[in-house]
């Protein structure tokens, strides 16, 4: 039968050694990742970010703030500018280029916290947004407290 | 007794072959402006439709597809003899809840993004077996209820890896008749899950491409077809890569299908649209084949194609418990009936 040597080809005994063989084929086909591209926009997007945050510092230095209470302000204005733009539909649009540009810096926080609350408060204040707000950050959140507590405990023991 | 109507090992040879009677595709405002945009029945203009959620707007959609798919065969709702329909989302709950608002006797389906196949190849035995007159097929997605069940909320700052998909708004039907003219479903070959290790759920043209290779290669041993006897062969969302992946894996069985084989969700975005890889769901094979290829074959252009619907048959769970992601692909055959000779 014609058939049974089209199907052994196809099926061969050992399932492994096809699996190997296609996941050889699909790392050819794949198209590469625009890593290079990925890595500029970051730097630029990424770099702006920061570079207007520090403009900030200043800027609240100059009205007199201190220099840990000029942080928290732009942390703040930072955060701010970020939710307002994920609410108004520009935050994605800007991440695409951007990539880990607008995730690193706190303006991605702010993302992964007013995204969920939005996108969830079709299911009701409580069970929507309350419990989803934190789906995202919560991992942050979570191994934050963690190393929070091992620096904090590893500075009692030493100092 | 002997399975008279079964070819080989999967296909099914239908005697009586269904004819499709009425078909209807509705889809989102992105899906309008693609290349496919102008054949579609009707066109939303946004992808809330009018409702509150997404999810209601999703079924609003597929509800208005079953009504004027029935509406073009001519017939009521109380002429079908029985709706067989799925979505992506958890327990069915778009064709559910149209099954609901119908009052059809139903059969929800799951069968990820190859439900509208998988619904016309069962539509069409049970036609075929002289169970049913009417039968209602249907298949409906959202990118922003899928987005926000399988990724993440749509306001999320990612980057899309270029291997992702977009899943199709969309919803389409048909309604298969056991007499009329028209059109008419004459093989079923009903495939296998496979799963070759592809982990990666931004993906999944990779993970479904070796289900649709392996149900094409065959319904081609089972029906002694060559890839020529068919004017098109087209899977239902592999999109770029898994069509290429496909066409290799088909060609290492010995079938060439370069030339005539294409994907849906190829066709129904334009790369300047920004999906990368192309179009995926439930809806991305149903909309294509029920807003293009069927009105192209009506027109002539194609006389028998052989459609393989395909779906990703993971979940968010399987996902996160390391598991990789099962394909599978159901094929049809549809003829321009009776004039074909064979």
């Amino acid at each position: 039968m014609v058939g049974r040597e089209k199907e052994d080809k196809i099926i061969p005994s050992d399932q492994e050694l096809q699996k190997i063989q296609y996941l050889r084929m699909v790392k050819t086909t794949k198209p590469k990742p625009t890593l290079l591209r990925n890595i500029l926009g970051a730097f630029v997007f990424g770099g702006a970010i920061c570079t207007f945050g520090q403009a900030l510092i200043e800027l609240y230095k100059s009205f007199g703030l201190s220099k840990v209470d000029a942080g928290a302000a732009t942390s703040a204005t930072l955060v701010f500018i970020a939710a307002l733009l994920t609410g108004l539909g520009i935050y994605d649009s800007i991440a695409k280029y951007a990539g880990a540009g607008t995730i690193v810096p706190i303006t991605g926080f702010a993302n992964s916290v007013v995204a969920p609350a939005l996108e969830y408060r079709r299911e009701g204040m409580i069970f929507g947004v309350g419990q989803k707000i934190f789906s995202l950050a919560g991992p942050v959140l979570a191994f934050g407290f963690v190393t929070a507590w091992l620096v904090g405990l590893i500075t009692y023991l030493l100092i | 007794m002997a399975a008279t109507k079964k070819l080989g090992k999967q296909t099914l040879a239908l005697t009586n072959p269904p004819i499709i009677v009425g078909t209807s595709s509705v889809v989102g405002p992105k899906e309008g402006q693609g290349p496919l945009g102008k054949n579609f029945d009707l066109v939303l203009s946004d992808s809330l439709n009018g409702e509150k959620t997404w999810e209601k707007a999703e079924r609003k959609m597929l509800r208005i597809c079953c009504q004027k798919a029935i509406e073009e065969a001519g017939l009521t709702q109380e002429n079908i003899d029985f709706m067989m329909a799925g979505d992506l989302l958890n327990q069915l709950i778009s064709a559910n809840f149209t099954a609901r608002d119908l009052g059809i006797p139903f059969i929800g389906l799951y069968g990820a993004c190859s439900t509208m196949f998988e619904g016309l190849a069962l539509g069409s035995m049970i036609i075929d077996g002289g169970y049913a007159n009417h039968i209602l097929a249907a298949a409906a997605s959202h990118y922003d209820t899928a987005e926000r069940q399988y990724r993440f909320p749509t306001e999320m700052g990612i980057q899309r890896p270029l291997t992702a998909q977009w899943t199709v708004t969309g919803a389409g039907g048909v309604v298969l008749a056991d007499s009329g003219r028209g059109l008419a479903v004459t093989h079923v070959t009903i495939g296998k899950v496979i799963d070759l290790g592809i982990n990666d759920p931004n993906d999944m043209g990779s993970a479904m491409a070796p289900a649709a290779a392996d149900t094409m290669i065959r319904h081609f041993i089972d029906t002694g077809r060559k890839p020529s006897d068919y004017d098109l062969i087209i899977t239902g969302d592999l999109a770029s890569v898994g069509r290429a992946l496909t066409e290799q894996l088909v060609k290492q069985a010995g079938y060439d299908i370069s030339k005539n084989y294409t994907d849906c969700g190829i066709l129904i975005f334009d790369p300047s649209q920004d999906t990368h890889a192309g179009g995926s769901g439930c809806g991305c094979s149903a909309v294509v084949l029920t807003g293009y290829l069927l009105k192209e074959m009506k027109a002539g252009k194609f006389k028998r194609i052989l459609g393989i619907g395909t779906g990703a048959l993971l979940s968010t769970t399987s996902s996160l418990q390391g598991e990789t992601i099962p394909g599978i692909g159901h094929a049809v055959v549809i003829e321009a009936y009776p004039l074909n000779t064979q």
